[in-house]
């Protein structure tokens, strides 16, 4: 039976996609479809019950962000999660920096839940909303 | 008729390329082709091309739009913002030249603002350890030519500096190096099999967040100490075996990136790494180094180093003297705290890169953005001032990340009326002056 929600140790790195995307314009549907992804281990995906390129809520202390679970290319361990840096990747990176300038950009807690049916928010997007731009 | 321009340095990571061939049409406007650089390099200069750049100035209405604004009218609202604001973040700089950060930094002993590039969430550990206990360190040119023993631990070169293992570390060719690839032995220590991984002779897998207590490990193995049976999830027996690899070695490297100065740990992870490199050289040639991010980060820490003392995070706001203490002047602390009155990004978008919360301090200030492209900080910016891309439409200089200035060059023109970095603070420094003359805004 699968678990409706699984923590995960989360990391958020560089990966060659992201750079690229980053270069082509936040705005670029390559930067989307290169940050808004959750690279996840095959039996982590197990436990949750999920397939592969589903959509999932993420959340930390500070909030929850919507991504695409994707199997790994770059091989995690089980328990291990990855985020490459973005706007979607810091809706959930604590602020917090144990007085040296650093986040906790690798190595926080996460929730993962299927959340199939949500909406993936773009990058400009994203920001706007957690800083109230966005009007409705 | 197109022409091409030979040995272009690449403005994207800290490994400052300098053999790219760009083909530019004959009125010298616009990039045709990109030869010699990695996929992001290239996505750099083809950026340049594309249609929809912001060409002017904009401002943002109260109705959430944006409307276009002239240059001039920009250099005044950000001077006021400047002059009024009584401690400002100015924070970026890792993707301009040094001569536009020095100008910047004129304006900030003005206005009292705080000075911070982007090693503040990169780097800065690394800066503190380095503060601490100094770096055995050498230059790219001395790993090609010497190195036969490669640690790449915590980064993932691969990804973030494409060309760095084929220029420098993996597979040239030296002058002691002659075998190239064949000639030297590769380790990677990560918690995940990265592709740099893949290259590797040796991949040791670390628990996440365990790098503090493996170097530790491998500093007690090269002493012969006794160990536990595992660390970090790393057998004891496998620690003897690569310590004992590492003092025969000839000449030995550790790279080190994110996967240390971002987990638990933080400077430690470097102090401890920079002690390891320390007992080695008891026993052959080791060095240490840093896999700078930007482009120009490295030199945004070396204006600020000489001018000020401090590589990042340089608080000019007590005007007679620079203060730096990592916790307090650093940037996401500030936003953390709302300490600040404004903020002045260039060269960076923190508004993808930093931490949610610092970024909804950040949108709650007046703040001016300068970036040739539109990002995510723009877009929550009260004003954005596009400029020509340094490295592409203008020159300047550069450190690459083993502290070595580079010139980079002009390829093609900006478009027709936009300014370069220099200009544009140049002109933002003289309206300060105005202002300042008068008695404030």
């Amino acid at each position: 039976m699968a678990e409706k929600k699984i923590t995960l140790n989360m990391i958020t790195c560089r990966t060659i996609q992201q750079g690229v995307g980053m270069e082509a314009g936040k705005t670029s549907q390559k930067y989307f479809d290169a940050c808004t992804v959750m690279h996840m281990h095959p039996d982590d995906m197990k436990r949750l019950g999920l397939w592969k390129n589903t959509n999932v809520r993420v959340t930390s202390s500070v909030g929850s962000v919507i991504v695409k679970a994707v199997e790994t290319r770059e091989d995690l361990v089980p328990g291990l999660a990855h985020i490459p840096m973005g706007p979607w990747a810091n809706r959930i990176v604590p602020a917090y920096t144990f007085s040296t300038g650093e986040p906790c950009f690798k190595g926080f807690p996460v929730d993962v839940e299927i959340a199939a049916n949500e909406r993936i928010m773009g990058a400009v997007e994203v920001l706007q909303d957690a800083c109230g731009l966005i009007r409705k | 008729m197109p022409k091409e321009v030979t040995d272009v340095i690449c403005p994207f990571c800290g490994t400052l390329c300098d053999d790219l061939i760009i083909t530019v049409s004959d009125d010298n406007k616009t990039i045709l082709g990109v030869k010699n650089a990695c996929a992001i390099g290239a996505e750099k200069f083809n950026h340049q091309r594309l249609p929809g750049r912001v060409k002017r100035p904009r401002m943002r209405q109260a109705d959430g739009t944006y409307k276009e604004i002239t240059y001039d009218e920009a250099i005044d609202w950000t001077a006021k913002m400047l002059v009024k604001s009584r401690k400002t973040l100015m924070y970026g700089w890792a993707s301009t030249s040094c001569q536009a950060m020095s100008i910047g930094h004129e304006i900030a002993e003005k206005v009292g603002g705080i000075v911070d590039n982007c090693a503040t969430v990169c780097h800065g550990s690394s800066l503190i350890a380095i503060e601490d206990v100094g770096v055995p360190s050498c230059t790219l040119g001395e790993i090609k030519n010497r190195a036969d023993c490669v640690i790449f631990w915590g980064c993932n070169p691969a990804h973030a500096h494409p060309r760095h293992m084929s220029r420098y570390s993996i597979f040239p060719r030296g002058f002691f190096t002659v075998k190239g690839h064949k000639g030297r032995k590769i380790y990677a220590v990560d918690c995940r099999y990265t592709d740099t991984a893949k290259c590797a002779d040796e991949f040791i897998q670390v628990q996440q967040g365990f790098d503090y207590e493996l170097l530790n490990a491998f500093r007690t193995a090269v002493r012969g100490d006794a160990l536990p049976d595992t660390v970090g999830g790393v057998p004891k027996e496998k620690i003897y075996e690569i310590a004992e690899a590492f003092k025969t070695a000839r000449f030995g490297i550790i790279f080190f990136g994110m996967g240390l100065t971002h987990t638990m740990g933080r400077n430690h992870n470097i102090d401890i790494a920079i002690n390891l490199t320390r007992d080695m050289n008891e026993y052959t040639k080791f060095a240490i180094m840093a896999m700078r991010g930007h482009w120009n980060v490295t030199g945004s820490g070396q204006v600020l180093g000489w001018q000020y003392g401090f590589p990042y995070a340089v608080d000019l706001s007590r005007r007679d003297q620079a203060r730096h203490q990592t916790g307090e002047t650093t940037s996401v602390d500030l936003l953390n705290r709302s300490e600040v009155e404004a903020c002045f990004y260039i060269a960076t978008d923190p508004g993808a890169h930093f931490p949610v919360d610092a970024m909804i301090s950040s949108s709650r200030k007046p703040t001016v953005t300068i970036d040739p492209h539109i990002n995510c900080t723009t877009e929550i910016s009260d004003i954005h001032i596009p400029v020509a891309m340094v490295g592409v439409e203008t020159g300047g200089c550069a450190y690459r990340m083993d502290n070595v200035p580079i010139e980079t060059r002009k390829v093609v023109e900006p478009p027709e009326g936009m300014l370069t970095d220099e200009e544009l603070l140049t002109k933002i420094n003289k309206r300060v002056d105005e202002l300042m003359a008068k008695g404030g805004a």
